[in-house]
């Protein structure tokens, strides 16, 4: 394949190799001589105060090491856990860190660490270890957390009230005056557990006597965790440097600074040996933080032609028993929840609760899932109270491709696309008018099938650095040096860290393209923060278009340098030179040419430089875009509903992406599949439950269910391509898209399965037992 | 305490000193040193464990080493013959079977036994074939796809090649 073509190849990912041979290097698998292993001792108890925590047997156990408390580490933090702005500076929140020492807010917080020779050695000595607590009541209910009598988690809040703020746009009273229908739902977002098939873990080595740290960690964020081990530990910047291997996924779970990170550095500096943590699943159940969480109620006004006009909205958000690192992120969903419709008026209001719960933070589209799922909620809602086709009432919604750029209420500027035109193609792959004919069949056959839309758009690829900056607390930008060596070949340094996007073929097909040279020389290096200047780490969907559209800028900038030389070994005027598929030559006669390789050499002898140049052909790109950017799309899911057992079975699923500019087809796809198949968890299986004694019930894989492949049907997707206009690869975030949609159009299905029955909504997930039970109500007769 | 086993992984032979409550998974990772086979869960759910033992699969998190002590172990550092990949393993790559890899060592090894078991199975029988191993990234749409290309690529070869380890009697 010419490397002209590499943009918009589906080239097989230069990752696998050593993937599906087993020779992959996740933090587990690093060879580590003369590793100790710690245990992180966790609370059992939701909420209580540490009486004493007697750790003399436990130190006499074999292979122990070292044992450490709260209350000995505590004075060498010299900062809390960071937490950021995220959408809402008003909030009131405890300081966190890593470990506890008087008390204990939910179960599986830290209390005390073993030190050991062996993994089993340091589990066994951590049972010899008594913590006395006096147990206080705890809440686990967001509702029951604010009233006036509620057991207070953080007594220097005064209450377990973070914040309760307005959001407002338009003229909410106008909407409702005109409204000639109004609807008032609750909407459940339970709370789910993320669950990366690697769990999270550590490796740190300090050194003492050149007090430095370099630890390894299964994270999306290895430049935001190494500025925040500077800042806790008291460890110049410099000399601290984070390594994220191979990573098992993260969908979320790995993006804040782990109270781990900071322990396990800790372990090591206290012993001045290498400290190994790995964590098990059950802890990982407890100790990583959770997702979604929420309530949101909705207030419709609406016109009987299926116009919506107005929403009042309150999202009810579960912070769990501390505010995590982005743990307000999740109110984006209010600012975004218009989606793409025309939307006149919002009333929104904000409310954030502690409860003794694992605290919650971003879990795969963060927000803008909980924002889809209410407004396609909302559509589905006004078209059964209107008696209208589901597709119609969005039909008459949807902002049109004339209406581009358009500006929502609450001040966002949507970058391209015809949402209308997407969702009509996907009506028609899906072949809608015939499945509604079927549907119709199939209900006077006692079949209940249902057919779900969810029309969804995306705000993704953060930055921009000043919105970002001023709405996360955060400049986020993109960042991107592309460096050629000596004999021609090159190496990307990106600012991403990516854990199965596989940017390490996308990013060399974009040097490839821009450099003419073949993938195979191209290097793409990430996660390292000892290498390359400052990256912005992984997520929100930002990688293609912050991180492979700065690699792009920089390979431009070494193309044009190259072009310079050129000029100069070839005697010509610098406008004269044309640059095509790695090699440079005078417009008209491309038979004298010189190589990239050449070029790439010349560049660092100063002979062959023209005069003034500096040497080397690299370049180094922070890259700002104007606006974030805005994938969008139709998801079309078609469901049966056993009456006899309450099972869903998901007869089939049509995906309408539009994401820009697919750099590689083949990944843009398998990155779509995944997002669904998680969406589909939620809708179906997925739920954290805990009891009113805050002990979670779910904290195995046996009780908490995750998709497996015979849950799950082939997916059909479908494109447009609509490019973006704020970067230069036209690219749209993709790897989130998937399960923001497909929560809510299966959810959609599932409801309208069930209009016989007089459903109108169905609390998540929908489980075999939750829908026989609106089957048979009144006996099995219909509503 | 400790007692002697010793096993063949991929045709070596190993022998240790072990706690008779070690997990087959931690020695093949630990003492073998073969970090391909990986840890998903503490209840045997997750599948990333996947070796074969004595020609039948096991999630290795679910054996004591001392159980596998005679035995004869396959795990995916085994399949590959130099570099050239098993049909399997070419077969995730082609079809992007795999996207953060960390299932995958497990979800190749539970597919070649259900090839090995169904050299020509439905989209439905793969399904519920790899039922018992979990992958969070891929939706599995694309593991079912590379399955059935392996099958059919394993199925082309007029005569199918006998597993690198032949099934026999497991010994205890
Ligand atoms: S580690 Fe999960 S099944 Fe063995
Ligand atoms: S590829 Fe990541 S869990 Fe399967």
């Amino acid at each position: 394949m010419a490397v002209s073509q590499m943009i918009g190849a589906s080239i097989k990912r230069r990752e696998d190799p050593q993937l599906v041979t087993g020779s992959g290097r996740f933090v587990d698998d690093l060879p580590q001589n003369a590793v100790l292993h710690l245990h992180v001792v966790r609370s059992s108890e939701p909420h209580a105060r540490i009486l004493a925590i007697d750790t003399i047997r436990a130190k006499e156990a074999d292979g122990v090491v070292a044992i450490f408390t709260g209350k000995e580490l505590r004075e060498e933090f010299q900062a809390p856990l960071p937490v950021t702005v995220t959408f809402v500076p008003e909030k009131a929140y405890p300081e966190q860190y890593p470990i506890a020492t008087d008390k204990v807010h939910y179960v599986g917080e830290p209390v005390a660490l073993v030190v050991a020779l062996s993994r089993a050695a340091a589990q066994d000595a951590a049972e010899r270890i008594e913590v006395r607590y006096q147990a206080l009541p705890a809440v686990t209910d967001v509702e029951k957390a604010i009233q006036k009598d509620a057991p207070v988690i953080h007594e220097s809040l005064g209450s377990n009230l973070s914040y309760d703020v307005k959001r407002a746009g338009g003229d909410i009273e106008a909407a409702f005056k005109e409204a000639e229908v109004t609807i008032s739902q609750r909407l459940q977002q339970q709370r789910l557990i993320p669950i990366a098939i690697e769990t999270r873990g550590v490796v740190a080595d300090y050194k003492p006597f050149a007090n430095s740290l370099t630890l390894w960690s299964s994270t999306q964020i290895p430049h935001f965790v190494k500025v925040w081990l500077a800042v806790i530990l008291g460890i110049p910047e410099s000399q601290v440097r984070v390594i994220a291997p191979d990573v098992g996924g993260g969908f979320g779970s790995k993006i804040r600074v782990f109270p781990e990170e900071v322990l396990t550095a800790l372990a090591s500096r206290r012993l001045g040996r290498p400290v190994k943590w790995i964590e098990d699943r059950e802890e990982n159940m407890r100790a990583t933080h959770h997702g979604r969480s929420q309530i949101w109620d909705v207030e419709i006004a609406a016109k009987r032609d299926g116009t919506v006009l107005g929403l009042r909205l309150t999202q009810w958000l579960d912070l769990g028993a501390y505010c995590s690192q982005f743990g307000t992120f999740m109110s984006l969903g209010l600012l975004v929840a218009p989606g793409p419709y025309r939307l006149a008026a919002i009333d929104g209001r904000l409310v954030g609760v502690f409860t003794n719960r694992t605290p919650t933070d971003a879990y795969r589209g963060a927000g803008r899932p909980e924002a889809t799922y209410v407004i396609e909620r909302v559509m589905d809602l006004v078209a059964q109270e209107t008696g209208m086709d589901p597709a119609d009432v969005r039909r008459r919604n949807l902002v049109t491709g004339a209406e581009q750029p358009y500006t929502s209420l609450f001040g966002f500027t949507f970058d391209s696309g015809d949402y209308v035109a997407g969702l009509e193609r996907a009506l028609q792959v899906a072949g809608y008018d015939d499945l509604r004919r079927r549907q119709s069949e199939a209900r006077k056959q006692g079949r209940y099938l249902g057919i779900g839309l969810a029309s969804y758009l995306e705000i993704c690829g953060l930055g921009p650095a000043a919105p970002t900056q001023a709405n996360t607390g955060v400049s986020l930008w993109g960042m991107g040096v592309v460096r050629l060596h000596f004999t021609g070949k090159a190496t990307a340094i990106t600012g991403s860290s990516p854990h199965g996007q596989g940017h390490e073929t996308t990013f060399a097909q974009v040097v490839s393209a821009v450099l003419g040279i073949p993938v195979a020389d191209v290097d793409v290096v990430h996660g390292d923060t000892g290498i390359g200047p400052m990256g912005m780490n992984t997520y929100g969907s930002r990688s293609t278009a912050l991180d492979a559209s700065a690699v792009h800028i920089s390979a431009t900038r070494v193309r044009e340098k190259a072009r310079k030389i050129a000029a100069h070994l070839l005697e010509a005027a610098e406008d004269d030179v044309v640059y095509e598929d790695g090699k440079a030559f005078v417009k008209g006669s491309p038979a004298k040419s010189v190589t990239i390789q050449e070029l790439a050499m010349a560049a660092f002898q100063t002979n062959r430089l023209p005069a003034g140049m500096e040497g080397g052909l690299e370049a180094t790109t922070f890259f700002d875009p104007t606006n974030f950017v805005w994938p969008f799309g139709t998801h079309v899911a078609v469901v049966e509903v056993d009456p006899e057992t309450g099972k869903v079975s998901i007869e089939r699923y049509v995906a309408l992406d539009d994401c820009g500019t697919r750099i590689n087809p083949m990944v843009v796809d398998g990155q779509i599949h995944g997002g669904i198949a998680q969406g589909i968890g939620q809708a179906l299986f997925e739920e954290g439950v805990y009891g009113e004694d805050g002990q979670l019930r779910t904290g195995t894989l046996v009780d908490y269910l995750v998709p497996s492949a015979a849950d799950l049907p082939f997916f059909q997707l479908e494109e447009t391509i609509t490019p973006s206009p704020v970067n230069p690869l036209g690219a749209k975030g993709i790897g989130e898209a998937g399960t923001i949609a497909s929560t809510a159009a299966l959810m959609n299905a599932v409801v309208d399965a069930l209009q016989p029955f007089g459903v109108k909504d169905v609390p998540m997930p929908a489980s075999p037992a939750k829908l026989w039970q609106l089957m048979h109500r009144n006996g099995g007769r219909k509503g | 305490m400790r007692q002697r086993v010793s096993m063949t992984i991929n045709g070596t032979n190993y022998e240790h000193e072990v706690e008779p409550r070690l997990l087959l998974v931690h020695y093949i990772r630990e003492q073998a040193g073969l970090t391909g086979t990986h840890v998903g869960c503490d209840t045997s759910n997750c599948g990333a464990c996947t070796i074969e033992m004595d020609g039948h699969s096991v999630k290795a998190c679910t054996v004591f080493a001392v159980q596998a002590n005679g035995s004869q172990l396959l795990t995916i550092e085994g399949l590959a013959q130099g570099t050239q990949l098993h049909p399997l393993q070419q077969a995730f790559w082609d079809e992007h079977g795999l996207q953060c890899g960390y299932c995958t060592p497990g979800m190749i090894m539970a597919a070649r036994q259900l090839l090995a078991r169904n050299p020509d199975p439905t989209e439905k029988e793969i399904r519920m074939g790899i039922e018992g191993n979990l992958c969070r990234c891929t939706g599995y749409h694309n593991i079912v796809k590379a399955i059935q290309a392996a099958a059919k690529v394993m199925g082309e070869g007029a005569e199918r090649k006998a597993p690198a380890t032949a099934p026999s009697a497991r010994r205890d």
